[in-house]
């Protein structure tokens, strides 16, 4: 196991006679932003599932060594918790490496300090009293991200965490993304279906089709890259996918 | 429902006065007085009513009266002494009524087993009339205070059941999904995530319950009571005395209102995140 974070070996999931994953290898190194793109219902979020063992119902193999933190396409912010109590909520003791005991978020002012903390790393700090419902959608996605990194993931999973943004807050979204992992250096699986955020973003990108990995990329690109860097790479990724582009071709 | 419908601008001005700013404070604090100018006008005219004879005191008692009587009723401890033991009738049964509706309500909204078991029985029995099993009361609990304690505790237990089983049971199965994946245990999210989340509709429940509560004294004092409002009115009317029946009803308005302006408290209190 030494020098990977996760580990996936021949994962099968069924959903009764389908078979949604199919003997899937992966490995992802500690570290490695992983870009995963595929059609839809190709298994890219069961996979996800799966790593974030909302989804033990599996067969073959899948470890990840450390805590794991994941993103939802949706914030999923307790309503009725303000912003930095929502971001406590990472802290539980199943999770966070560098926080005591549970009760260390829940009532007492070191769990705030943290909290704000993490906030203030997705510019957020002085909205730690709101409530989620005064939120927009980027700043509601922004506490969402320091609810998953509050507790020093080991694996940062992003399950199309920009899908319901709108294009400029997305934007943003991808700076700031980029800027936490490269300040806290998780591993990253980011699942999306916007060949261009992956090829942005990411030190691999994979192609899952028919239940496996049908394609793998490694962008060399330095950063922060530009959307024309990997124009080569994005052809042939959209190929995979089953589109093709005028544009590019 | 008289109560929620005299209720509903007053709760109006209560939220605005702690979320708005100073000034829209002021404007919203002083009521609208064009809504006074009809109620007046009846009180006026029921004053006139009664003078000019149309209204003989046995039929209805002017206000002027009435307020003579309360007056008098409340000195004399009489008013004070039938309050304490409707309240306690209400108090007790309402405890006893929450206390079953919150734990079946709780029981069958998170237990699959519970839900079997628990529902099927609730759902029947709360179509009966309950306000019609007074004669099996008196026949089970006798004529003290038990049946009219039991009645109440039935009252209140229906909407609390139903509205803390719904609730739970609607929980966002993303939210729990959310805490499942930041490692939380199944106690851990009934505290962070269930309950709270089925906390808006148990709140509705236990209005709704409240005002039951108090239909139910009523009902419940009406029959037989030997002490109490109920009591007071229908000694009243044993000696055509309108005015003291009156005075009577306006003090169940006075508790029914009151009662909800204390849940329209605790709603305010915890239900901020809402607005």
């Amino acid at each position: 196991m030494a020098g990977v974070t996760v580990s996936v070996r021949g994962l099968t999931k069924r959903f009764g006679e389908r078979a949604v994953l199919r003997g899937l290898d992966l490995e992802i190194a500690p570290g490695e932003f992983v870009a995963l793109l595929g059609r839809s219902g190709s298994g890219k979020s069961t996979l996800l599932k799966v790593l974030a063992g909302l989804d033990t119902d599996v067969t073959g193999e899948a470890t990840v060594d450390g805590q794991v933190s994941v993103a939802f396409q949706q914030p999923r912010l307790l309503p009725w918790r303000r912003v930095w109590r929502n971001v406590v909520l990472g802290l539980h003791p199943a999770g966070g490496k560098n926080v005591g005991n549970k009760h260390v978020g829940d009532t007492n002012t070191a769990g705030r300090d943290v909290a704000v903390k993490a906030l203030s790393e997705v510019r957020l700090a002085d909205h730690a009293d709101a409530w989620p419902r005064t939120l927009s959608g980027g700043e509601a996605q922004r506490v969402s991200l320091a609810r998953a990194l509050v507790r020093e993931p080991d694996l940062l999973l992003l399950d199309e965490p920009f899908g319901a943004l709108d294009a400029l807050t997305r934007l943003a979204m991808h700076r700031l993304v980029e800027d936490l992992w490269q300040r806290h250096r998780p591993s990253v699986l980011l699942v999306t279906h916007d060949v261009d955020e992956a090829l942005l973003l990411a030190d691999r990108v994979l192609v899952l089709d028919e239940g496996h990995i049908a394609a793998e990329y490694r962008l060399t690109h330095a950063r922060p890259r530009q959307l024309s860097d990997h124009i080569d790479v994005r052809a042939r990724v959209l190929g995979d996918l089953g589109v093709t582009d005028r544009a590019t071709a | 429902m008289s109560v929620s419908t005299l209720g509903a601008p007053a709760r109006a001005d209560v939220v605005e006065q702690t979320e708005s700013p100073p000034e829209r404070r002021k404007s919203s604090r002083l009521p609208d007085l064009r809504r006074w100018i009809s109620p007046l006008a009846i009180v006026v005219l029921w004053q006139l009513a009664c003078e000019s004879g149309l209204l003989p005191p046995d039929k209805l008692s002017s206000p002027w009266t009435v307020l003579q009587t309360g007056v008098q009723l409340a000195s004399t401890g009489e008013l004070g002494d039938a309050f304490v033991v409707s309240t306690t009738r209400v108090g007790v049964g309402f405890v006893v009524g929450a206390a079953i509706g919150l734990g079946l309500g709780v029981v069958a909204g998170l237990s699959r087993w519970g839900d079997y078991l628990v529902d099927p029985p609730v759902q029947m029995l709360r179509t009966l009339p309950f306000l019609g099993l007074i004669p099996l009361f008196i026949l089970w609990f006798g004529i003290g205070e038990e049946p009219k304690i039991a009645l109440v505790a039935l009252g209140v237990a229906f909407p609390l059941y139903l509205n803390v089983h719904s609730g739970i049971r609607g929980v966002d199965s993303h939210l729990v999904e959310a805490t499942v994946a930041l490692g939380y245990t199944r106690t851990e999210r009934l505290v962070h995530v269930v309950l709270p989340s089925a906390l808006p509709n148990t709140l509705v429940g236990l209005r709704q319950s409240l005002g039951v509560a108090w239909l139910s004294l009523i009902v419940g004092e009406q029959v037989n009571a030997s002490s109490g409002l109920g009591y007071l009115i229908n000694n009243a009317r044993e000696f055509l005395r309108t005015d003291v029946i009156v005075v009577g009803l306006v003090v169940y308005a006075a508790l029914g209102l009151a009662t909800d302006a204390i849940v329209r408290l605790v709603e305010r209190r915890a239900l901020r995140w809402r607005a």
